[in-house]
């Protein structure tokens, strides 16, 4: 008579001590094969008495189970084992670097035009655009810039050659005016608009370049004065700057276009050789603006006695370099691509009135 | 335009300090730009006597002075030659900043003996330009005086004179403004009328009364000219004009005092007794303009159109009218007889003339602008009085020929329109109030009133004008704040569908990885014949520089400049783009926007390969932006070899919905034209025509449903196939070809590979494809499949393919 438990303990220490899921595979087929250990004791029951099958019967299938559980647990883990070393012998090197991506940007005048265009838009300013090669009428004289007028040399105007049959000499738009006069004379009021866009003026210095960005305001209402003309920039203006309010002052100028015209100041300290808005004993010029002269609406087909309202404009690349604290004006436009990746926006920050304009 | 404080206070009587005048100023229209405390740079400084002066033991030149000064006596050691006893001069203690050196005396040994201070030069206290030794200063002035004193040196303010307001251009006239403002009382200083003694000896003959037409003047003889006052002199050199004779130095203080130019002859240097007033001309046989030397000793040539004074029965030019007088005729301090100026000239003709001659001078800028036609005999009379006070003499009746132009038109005026405009509720006898301290005379009491701008205020002219006047007396800091009325929205946002898609672009390139540039709307015009341009009507006259002569027919050109730029600071790797505008012709309709982007490839090496083609990735990236656009890029065609000749020929392709309308160009630019632009390729771009992108469909139907998903119950599944083809064959005919083969289950094709070598024979290639197939309604069985394949093969042999072997 074998003896079971015998068996069973070396049966259970042979599977602990099985090194691979082939050796396992050994013992089981030794063991539970068809010519396996235990598979010759289950076939001897047969040959037994029914009492004794009756003793013997359960522990030998018992045997036989415990192996069997015994086997398919080694056999998971040797496989679990078997695994893991594959996988550590598939290792990646992790800290090799992954293939570089270019970081794109929005150039930060783009940037601010898109805050001021958001800005606007939630007062109700549809965005206008028109030509930057202009004529004589739209650039000058419809805005009330008489021919000869020595208004005009203040400038500093860029021409086109003069056309060989007619004479007449183009110009490249000075300010983003053109687009209100257009508006005007194409849409009938009342008009809220604003009118970005590139603009031309033959001047080059730290401050100044051939080529700028401009945003034009116009409202044309029967109604509007200039308290609106005032509410309108202090709230720009404070939102633009992300201030709660803004300390402003308007001072009485003249332009040739409105009347009244002032420009806007805003309450600076520039100590220290960085800018804090409304603090300090400075002012600094932001933009001009004023009510539209009454000449510029009868040249635009407007009755003024109907018809009146306010304009203003601004530059944006200075609105910009306020803001974001650039302090020369030259390389906005020079594409140096370290500059750009300084100063660029991410695409993401685009201005909305719920996660803020940058 | 620059004037002093005391200056100002001849005009308006005030006890407001000079921030307060300043503020007022500003706030009233007059910005001030400086305020010039001269007074306080010299505070240091004070009046010093001279006791005692020893040669330096140690140094010849230099001597070791015994001073007198407002600290007590002070051994100061002295380099100027001019240093002596008695000398009066004027002193800095140890911690003066010496303004002319800019330095802080400090306390040190000159060759071994302790200088306590030091006696000062006017150039030091910049009181002159140069100067060879100490100030000698007369000997009136007590020990300790402050220099201030010495120098009569008061604040100066410097403020900008808008172009409306010619009037600023006198102190007079600042005094006005400054009165009504509330801050003082306008102090009327009217000329009295000098009586004449005898007829005037020189005649005038205004020959184009359309460039002068009034001319006043009169003799004043028997003067004696020499240097002006010390008031007059200080007067003038405290707002930077050089003092010359008393004759000049009155017509500039009347000037700077009354906005009024007037210009002084000596007769004697007169030829003949008349003074003409006509155009410039030309001698009639040579055609020569006629020329004349100014009172700054150039030439200038005189032609039609400008005002030319003459003598010599008119033939001798002696001056420009309302710009500068000729030398000839100048004064100096032996001029007996002098014949006084006093006329008026046409603005833009003045203007035209400085232009022209590019010649400025104080009556230039004034007449340019407009002077007071009402003060031309006042002025005179002015002269006259200030001369005779100085200079003596006797003056003679005043001649006047011509006639001033009209004063500013009167019109009616509804005093509540400054209301209506400015939002300021003022009365109407607030209104007509403020429009009477500002010289208006205002008539009638009904609705409207009659007002009439005094001769002054040519800038007026309408009820606008005179709203802008009480508003800023009254003070823009008195406006309301009233927030704009609400107005209907548009519903989808206020940018129409093209300017929605220059925000979509600009963000999605930025996005994928290129930097926003924006670069000049010009270039160079042989820069610009490469890339199309370059046409005539499109060149600057007046560029800013020659390399920026002409409007640019793309932007790519001056993105590739910005790269090559880029890779000389050794930055080679660009990703860059810009949307603006490019430029067709010089009409209103001509300008396009375009979407550019430049990649100059030369990334970081990387360990694990090249990675993707650079010029695939490009049409990837183009490819990536259009979908955002909404443009129907399913239905684009791509035509390679037909592209202009700034791209490659053999690299380079354009984007189409048919071959009249071309959405893009992209590919590798062209070496001959990098090469022409200095830049080292490769260089890859494209370039996006936005206003020939069709509107995205969904701008144009109604709504914004996008309808049910069509989400197949079905797996799909997919088959490869190989095909030989010859190489000219271009693989996208083959995918459109195969992707034909059936329209309704084929939904996708993708080449998945390409061969070329052995078993597939010279001049061929394998393309290996993988067809995606869609069931639709039923499960397909074998049977179906090879149905397929067999028209998928039999397209692609439409398109030479052969199913390889």
């Amino acid at each position: 008579m074998t003896d079971l438990n015998q068996l069973e303990l070396d049966l259970i220490n042979a599977i602990g001590a099985a090194e691979s899921v082939a050796g396992l595979e050994d013992i089981r087929v030794a063991a539970l094969g068809k010519s396996g250990s235990i598979s010759g004791l289950l076939k001897g029951l047969g040959a037994m008495s029914p009492d004794e099958r009756r003793e013997q019967g359960p522990l030998i299938n018992g045997l036989r189970d415990r192996v069997g559980a015994a086997i398919t647990a080694r056999k998971a883990e040797l496989e679990a084992a078997e695994l893991d070393a594959r996988l550590l012998a598939e290792r990646i090197d992790l800290t090799l670097p992954s293939r570089p991506r270019r970081k794109g940007g929005v150039h930060p005048t783009m940037q601010a035009m898109d805050e001021i265009i958001a800005i606007f838009a939630e007062m109700g300013f549809a965005v206008a655009e028109g030509p930057d090669i202009e004529d004589d009428f739209h650039n000058f004289t419809a805005l009330n810039f008489p021919p000869k007028h020595p208004a005009r040399e203040l400038h500093d105007t860029f021409f086109l050659k003069a056309d060989p049959e007619t004479g007449e000499r183009k110009v490249l738009r000075t300010h983003t005016s053109p687009v209100q006069v257009r508006t005007m004379m194409s849409e009938k009021p009342p008009i809220r608009i604003i009118a970005p866009g590139r603009t031309f003026r033959k001047d080059s210095d730290a401050t100044h370049t051939p080529m700028f960005h401009q945003v034009e305001g116009l409202v044309i209402d029967r109604a509007i004065h200039m308290g609106h003309l005032k509410w309108t920039l202090e709230t720009f203006v404070a939102r633009y700057f992300e201030l709660q309010g803004v300390h402003a002052r308007f001072r009485p100028h003249h332009f040739p276009f409105t009347e009244p015209s002032a420009e806007m100041d805003i309450r600076c300290d520039r100590s220290g050789g960085s800018l804090k808005l409304n603090e300090g004993d400075d002012w600094m010029e932001i933009l001009g603006c004023g009510m539209v002269h009454p000449n510029v609406l009868r040249n635009c087909g407007l009755d003024p006695d109907e018809w009146q309202g306010f304009a203003f404009g601004m530059g944006v690349d200075r609105l910009a370099m306020l803001k974001y604290g650039i302090t020369d004006l030259r390389p906005m436009f020079e594409a140096d691509s370290r500059w750009l990746s300084h100063y660029g926006f991410s695409p993401f920050a685009t201005p909305n009135p719920a996660s803020g304009l940058s | 335009m620059k004037f002093t404080l005391s200056w100002l206070k001849e005009h308006l009587e005030t006890d407001a300090s000079l921030g307060a005048v300043a503020d007022a100023m500003t706030m009233a229209g007059l910005e001030v730009e400086d305020v010039l405390d001269s007074a306080a740079a010299l505070a240091p400084f004070s009046v010093a006597r001279i006791v005692s002066a020893e040669r330096h033991p140690n140094a010849d030149r230099l001597q070791v002075c015994q001073v007198e000064t407002v600290d007590g006596v002070k051994e100061i050691v002295c380099g100027a030659p001019n240093a002596r006893a008695g000398l009066v001069t004027i002193y800095a203690p140890i911690g003066a900043y010496v303004p002319g050196l800019d330095m802080t005396l400090v306390e040190k040994p000159v060759r071994g003996v302790v200088s306590n201070g030091m006696l000062c030069s006017a150039a030091e206290l910049e009181q002159a330009d140069d100067s060879d030794g100490i100030l000698d200063l007369p000997e009136h002035w007590a020990v300790g005086t402050p220099a201030a004193e010495v120098f009569a040196a008061e604040p100066v303010i410097d403020f900008e004179v808008t172009p409306n307001r010619p009037d600023w251009l006198g102190v007079s006239g600042i005094a006005r403004d400054l009165a009504a403002t509330g801050i003082g009382r306008f102090i009327d200083r009217t000329p009295e009328p000098v009586k004449g003694a005898f007829p005037c000896p020189v005649s005038i003959r205004l020959e184009a009364p359309e460039l002068c037409p009034v001319f006043a003047g009169r003799v004043i003889r028997g003067v004696k000219n020499g240097p002006s006052p010390q008031w007059l002199q200080d007067r003038l050199k405290a707002i930077g004009l050089r003092p010359i004779n008393a004759l000049v130095d009155v017509t500039n203080l009347i000037s700077y005092d009354r906005a009024r130019p007037l210009h002084v002859y000596d007769v004697a240097k007169l030829s003949g007794d008349v003074i003409v007033a006509r155009h410039g001309q030309a001698a009639k046989d040579s055609g020569e303009p006629e020329h004349l030397i100014a009172l700054d000793g150039k030439t200038y040539a005189a032609s039609h159109g400008m005002c030319v004074i003459a003598d010599a029965g008119g033939e001798r030019p002696i001056g420009l009218g309302g710009v500068m007088g000729g030398e000839s005729t100048g004064c100096d301090e032996a001029t007996t007889d002098v014949f006084i100026e006093s006329a008026w000239f046409d603005p833009l003709v003045t203007a035209q003339t400085g232009r022209t001659l590019t010649i400025s001078s104080d009556a230039q800028y004034r007449f340019a602008r407009g002077v007071d036609p009402a003060f031309v005999v006042p002025g005179l009379e002015l002269a006259t009085a200030l001369i005779l006070d100085m200079c003596g003499g006797e003056a003679s009746d005043i001649t006047v020929a011509g006639e001033a132009p009209a004063g500013p038109a009167a019109f009616d005026f509804d005093p509540e329109q400054v209301c209506r405009l400015s939002g300021l509720a003022i009365g109407r006898e607030g209104v007509v109030e403020v429009l009477c301290r500002l010289g208006f005379t205002v008539e009638g009491h009904g609705v409207t009133v009659r007002v009439t701008p005094p001769s002054w205020r040519r800038d007026v002219e309408g009820p606008a004008d005179l709203v802008e006047e009480v508003a800023r007396i009254v003070g823009y800091d008195q406006l309301p704040t009233t927030p704009l009325p609400e107005v209907a929205r548009a519903a989808s946002g206020v940018l129409d569908p093209r300017q929605k898609r220059v925000r979509v672009a600009r963000r999605a390139l930025a996005a994928m990885g290129y930097a926003e540039a924006l670069t000049w709307s010009f270039t160079r015009r042989d820069k610009a014949a490469l890339f199309g341009g370059g046409d005539e009507r499109l060149v600057l006259e007046n560029p800013i520089a020659s390399d920026l002569d002409c409007m640019r027919p793309a932007v790519l050109p001056n993105l590739i400049e910005a790269a090559a730029r880029n890779a000389a600071r050794g930055h080679p790797d660009a990703a860059l783009f810009e949307i603006g505008p490019i430029y067709l012709g010089d009409g209103p309709n001509d300008q396009r926007t375009v979407i550019a982007g430049l990649i100059a490839p030369h990334g970081p090496r990387h360990w694990s390969g090249a990675g993707e083609d650079a010029l695939l990735a490009l049409k990837g990236d183009l490819l990536a932006v259009l979908e955002e656009l909404g443009a129907p890029v399913a239905s684009m065609q791509l035509v390679q070899g037909q592209n202009p000749e700034w791209w490659h020929p053999g690299r380079s392709a354009r984007l189409q919905l048919g071959p009249k309308a071309v959405i893009a160009h992209f590919g590798a630019l062209h070496p001959r034209v990098l090469k022409a632009l200095d830049a080292d390729g490769p260089m890859l771009g494209f370039e996006i025509v936005l206003d020939s992108m069709p509107e995205p469909r969904a701008a144009k139907t109604a709504g914004k449903s996008r309808g049910p998903a069509d989400l197949p119950a079905l797996m799909p599944l997919t088959r490869d196939f190989a095909f030989v083809v010859d190489e000219a064959v271009a693989a996208g005919d083959l995918i459109r070809a195969v992707a034909g083969a059936d329209k309704a289950l084929i939904q996708d094709v993708r080449v998945f590979d390409v061969y070329r070598g052995q078993g597939v024979g010279e001049g061929r290639k394998s393309v290996a494809i993988e067809v995606v197939i869609q069931p639709r309604e039923t499960t397909l069985t074998d049977k179906d499949i090879d149905a397929l394949s067999a028209k998928v093969v039999a397209a692609a042999g439409k398109a030479g393919a052969t199913l390889r072997s």
